[in-house]
């Protein structure tokens, strides 16, 4: 054998290939040791989680009804990474009625969300029409069936206290991370209020698909999936008989009406007229009956007028000046102050009655002038008017006039008590006094109130000087626990209790003999109550706040009927066919019924 | 010709032994890409791609044998009618082959096809041997050069018309042989440079690189004006560079197809679609990233059992590896590569002809080619080229080549003393 000459190149040769093989050996370290996120995209690739939505809460009122419950409805959803060139576009359409510039509508949206992960393509379609959809899905790879639930309200009635229920908006994922794309949230009343109990808690079923999306089993022996845990139930003060039959009766009028448990806080009824059928925002129709509600300028049924409504109480504010004029001493309950009538000046009476008169007979007769004069006598007896009024401030918010109750109460207004400071800003260097503002003595002029404050105003009235807050839900119903969330809430009004027992003389005379008396009667129950006929720029408003049987009060109630003229046409009747239904479940007084029912002040 | 000891005893164990444990380990694997999750029942038959694998392996057992009992001197006899054989079917598969995926590359054969390409590359490394053995560098003239070339370029020219430029790519291991033989290494430095400026040329403006080129050239020139010849040297390295990268220019242009363009440029880090083109090499590298240190364990890979990795059985087979073995997996297979390699290269320059020795050495390169460029564009080293991991992939033709390859050398080795008590 000759000497190879190049022998020696096998040690280049083996230090090439050692160093190419190494090279790929530093690369593997890097991507399978240092660099962690291969690990996740992989479990992004082949874990699917599939959301199982618990149902909502229930709801029901104070008697047991289900007045709130859910229903299944099924979306599709689709992934558009899974729907390939042999996709039938013209079948799929016709199978979920929908039309192709649609379709191309919703893939575009769907696509702009995710290529890979499904989004609601078309949703809340009902029961009845998935069946069909789901049996001809094997053709259409891509669309996959969602099981979700729709609220139902088996009584249609309530709208405004429960609010309603709709997809999640841009800007509340952002601040509420832990809610996804396409989920529902409480938008309004209770169900904005109780979301976070009745939201449940979401199931995640961790499932292993392969790239085609086909589920190959659960992924770790489905060890890590949370079970869907349905929400917390509601039980209502609501009586929901009641509230239908408040809803009935406020039929073509604007206004509201607010019921309440004297006893508890607890609200019986809510009503804000004109309103709406809560099933009207469920559904695929949602969205266009939501638009035609919130377009509805004129009679804005959206508005929660018992909240939100500001109105002067007008004369059903007498009692409130009487109990505190009796407080302070500057009466008595045999005070008499002499009333000209319709010539008495500043303010004139409305009526003619007897002169000179007492409390009771003054709350019967709703007499001006005797209000007037306690009150100015009242704001007299302080040092300056300043202090006089802004005692009178107080006291009013001892009532809960001015105040918001920090309940389960949506979204409420304050009303407005005025003190001293306001009236130093209208009248610089404090040139008001007394007369400056007796306007105040008959609940006119610059207060103002809402039908929810006026119902507890006479809350207060009816349980001699104390109110829980006003709130709709008496207990939370965990699988743990039943939480009672209000009880405690109890406020003391800054009235002995001693000084109402007059007031209530003479709220019960009101409707005995005195200006509810032709509507507001009911044959054996004492009914306690007052009128308020409020001007107005139009129409006067008609009020009346009143409670019953006088000895026990089981009920409290505020009307407000705008726009119709004297507090005794409509509010009365309104109120004293509540009282006797409430009480005695059934209506004797047909032809006080059909007065109200009959009545059409709006076209809605 | 006398022999000295049995075939079985001369045989190299540790060459053998590496086979059958990569071979095994191959059809473990392929088995675990099985889409079912659950198996209830194996299945050794045609039916599934492991049980094709099992039989595929059973076969090149067989021919290993028969190359371990046939005579060597066949071998090295018979290199040109074999080599002229497999020319033949690479211009039949041209005309009678079937189209898959658009390449006209396997002859069909009842149920079976055979891929003539793999079939060339131990057929042209007997050539390669008996020429070079015949013809050895230092007393080769121009023609002995061009015949040499002509055997490596003619099959490559062939597999490139089917289009499969994967296979054409591997014939350049032969280079590793060539320079062990003695070709200058001023050539292969210069071969690397071509390489280098290949690869600039797609990333930066091919007149900048000129002008670099140039300039460069001009500096040498002045450090090295001394030396003899050094203008045509130098003019001659311009004008090649100048013709490589116009043709680098003109092949990616307008030879190459959108897909393999696409490839380039996503190594490249010209373009980052990870859901297009970079889908592939991003789901690979997924499945053997998320493997970690040891693993996700056997059968529990769930990237490459869920169809993520495309090609998965074939030339993506290194992937189960990654994610069902982890680091630790991956270390066994390239380290088992690494140590078959290097014993090739020991038991080549072992042989006493300069025949075996060659063919040692064109085995050891085809292999590391193969394996390099293989695992590489699994883990983004280099652009997707499909070919298959030697003794691993899922495919006959592959499999059975790989073997014959391989077992020629072993036959051959286990002559070594035959020959030296002869020379």
């Amino acid at each position: 054998m000759r000497a190879d000459l190049f022998e020696k190149r096998k040690y280049l040769i083996i230090g090439f290939i050692s160093i190419i093989f190494l090279i790929m050996l530093v690369k593997l370290f890097f991507i399978q040791i240092v660099n962690k996120s291969y690990k996740v995209y992989a479990d992004n690739n082949s874990i699917k989680e599939k959301i199982i939505y618990p149902g909502r809460g229930l709801i029901y009122d104070r008697n047991g009804n289900l007045i709130v419950c859910n229903e299944a409805v099924y979306d599709l959803l689709i992934t558009p990474n899974l729907v390939k060139k042999n996709f039938d576009t013209t079948t799929f359409c016709k199978l979920v009625n929908i039309d192709l510039s649609t379709f191309e509508e919703l893939l575009s949206k769907s696509k702009k969300y995710s290529r890979y992960k499904p989004s609601v393509f078309i949703s809340q379609i009902p029961k009845e029409e998935i069946a069909s959809i789901e049996e001809s899905l094997y053709m259409f790879d891509g669309i996959e069936i969602q099981a979700r639930t729709v609220r139902k309200y088996p009584f249609p009635v309530g709208a405004h206290v429960f609010g309603d229920v709709g997809e999640v908006s841009e800007s509340f994922l952002k601040n509420n991370p832990e809610y996804r794309l396409g989920d529902y949230t409480g938008l309004n009343g209770l169900e904005k209020k109780y979301e976070n109990e009745l939201k449940g808690v979401k199931g995640v079923k961790q499932i292993l698909v392969n790239v085609h999306n086909v589920e190959m089993g659960s992924y770790n022996n489905g060890e890590n999936d949370i079970s869907a845990l349905q929400g917390n139930n509601l039980i209502l003060e609501l009586d929901i008989e009641l509230q239908a039959y408040a809803e009935k009766l406020m039929k073509h009028k604007k206004g509201s009406i607010v019921v309440i448990d004297p006893k508890t806080g607890g609200i019986l009824t809510l009503v804000s007229a004109p309103t709406y059928n809560p099933n009207l925002l469920v559904g695929r129709e949602r969205s266009k009956n939501y638009s035609m509600l919130v377009n509805d300028t004129v009679y804005t049924p959206l508005l929660n007028r018992a909240l939100l409504g500001e109105y002067p109480p007008g004369s059903t504010f007498k009692m409130f000046n009487g109990l505190i004029a009796l407080q302070n001493g500057t009466i008595s309950q045999n005070t008499k102050f002499s009333c000209a009538g319709p010539n008495a000046t500043p303010i004139k009476c409305t009526h003619n009655h007897e002169s000179p008169l007492s409390i009771v007979a003054a709350l019967r007769e709703s007499c001006n002038p005797y209000f007037r004069l306690a009150f100015e006598n009242y704001i007299n007896s302080f040092a300056s008017p300043a202090d006089g009024l802004n005692s009178w401030a107080k006291t009013a918010h001892s009532f809960g006039l001015g105040e918001i109750y920090n309940t389960d109460l949506a979204f409420s207004r304050k009303g407005n008590i005025p003190d001293a400071n306001f009236y130093n800003r209208i009248y610089p260097n404090q040139k008001w006094k007394s007369s400056t503002i007796r306007s105040l003595s008959i609940g006119q002029g610059e207060i103002l109130v809402t039908p929810i404050q006026l119902a507890n105003y006479v809350t207060v009235i009816a349980n001699n000087g104390q109110y829980t807050d006003p709130h709709f839900v008496r207990a939370i119903i965990s699988p743990e626990d039943t939480i009672h969330p209000f009880e405690k809430n109890v406020h003391k009004a800054l009235v002995d209790e001693k000084h109402f027992k007059v007031i209530k003389d003479g709220m019960h005379e009101v409707v005995k003999s005195g200006t509810a008396r032709w509507y507001g009667q009911v044959e054996g129950i004492d009914i306690c109550g007052k009128t308020g006929t409020v001007q107005n720029a139009g129409e006067n408003h008609a009020l009346f706040v009143g409670f019953a049987p006088k000895d026990n009060p089981q009920i409290a109630i505020a009307v407000v009927v705008e726009n119709s003229g004297y507090g005794s046409t409509f509010a009365v009747p309104i109120a004293s066919l509540l009282i006797e239904y409430y009480l005695n479940r059934e209506i004797k007084r047909h032809h006080i019924e059909e007065h109200v029912l009959n009545t059409k002040l709006i076209e809605y | 010709m006398a022999r000295r000891g049995s075939t079985i005893k001369n045989m190299d164990f540790v060459v053998v032994i590496i086979y059958v444990v990569l071979v095994a380990f191959g059809l473990f694997n392929i088995f675990s890409t099985t889409s079912e999750p659950f198996i209830k029942n194996i299945d050794f038959s045609f039916a599934t791609n492991y049980g094709r694998q099992a039989i595929f392996i059973g076969v090149s057992f067989v021919v290993a044998a028969i190359i371990l009992i046939m005579d060597a001197e066949f071998f090295s006899r018979l290199s040109y009618i074999i080599y002229a054989l497999i020319i033949l079917l690479l211009i039949l598969v041209l005309i009678i082959g079937s189209e898959i995926s658009g390449a006209k590359a396997w002859i069909q054969i009842g149920s079976f096809s055979l891929q003539p390409a793999e079939f060339a590359k131990f057929a042209t490394a007997l050539a390669l041997s008996k020429y070079l053995s015949a013809n050895p560098f230092p007393k080769m003239n121009y023609k002995n050069r061009i015949i040499t070339l002509a055997i490596i370029f003619l099959p490559v020219a062939l597999i490139m018309l089917q289009p499969d430029a994967g296979s054409a790519l591997v014939f350049l291991s032969f280079f590793i042989a060539l320079f062990r033989e003695g070709l200058s290494i001023k050539f292969v430095l210069f071969v690397f440079y071509l390489i280098a400026i290949t690869i600039l040329s797609l990333l930066i403006d091919k007149f900048i690189l000129i002008g670099v080129i140039v300039g460069a050239i001009v500096l040498l020139y002045f450090f090295l004006r001394k030396q003899r010849n050094i203008i045509a040297y130098l003019s001659m390295v311009l004008v090649v560079s100048a013709i490589c990268i116009f043709s680098v220019d003109f092949v990616y242009d307008r030879l190459l197809q959108s897909h393999q363009k696409d490839r380039i440029e996503v190594l490249l880090g010209k373009k980052t679609d990870i859901q297009g083109i970079g889908y592939n090499v991003h789901q690979s590298k997924i499945a053997i990233g998320s493997g970690g240190f040891s693993g996700k364990g056997y059968l529990n890979g769930t990237q490459t059992k869920f169809n993520f990795v495309p090609e998965q059985q074939t030339d993506f087979i290194f992937c189960t590896v990654g994610e069902e073995f982890g680091f630790i997996g991956s270390l066994f297979v390239l380290g088992l590569f690494l140590t078959l390699i290097i014993r090739i290269i020991i038991l080549a320059e072992r042989q006493r002809t300069a025949f075996s020795r060659i063919y040692g050495y064109c085995v050891a390169g085809i292999l590391f080619l193969h394996v390099t460029i293989n695992i590489s564009m699994t883990i983004g080293l280099l652009p997707v080229i499909g070919i298959p991991l030697p003794f691993f992939s899922y495919g006959g033709s592959s499999l059975i080549a790989f073997t014959i390859l391989l077992f020629i050398f072993v036959k051959l080795d286990t002559y070594r003393f035959d020959l030296l008590n002869n020379g």
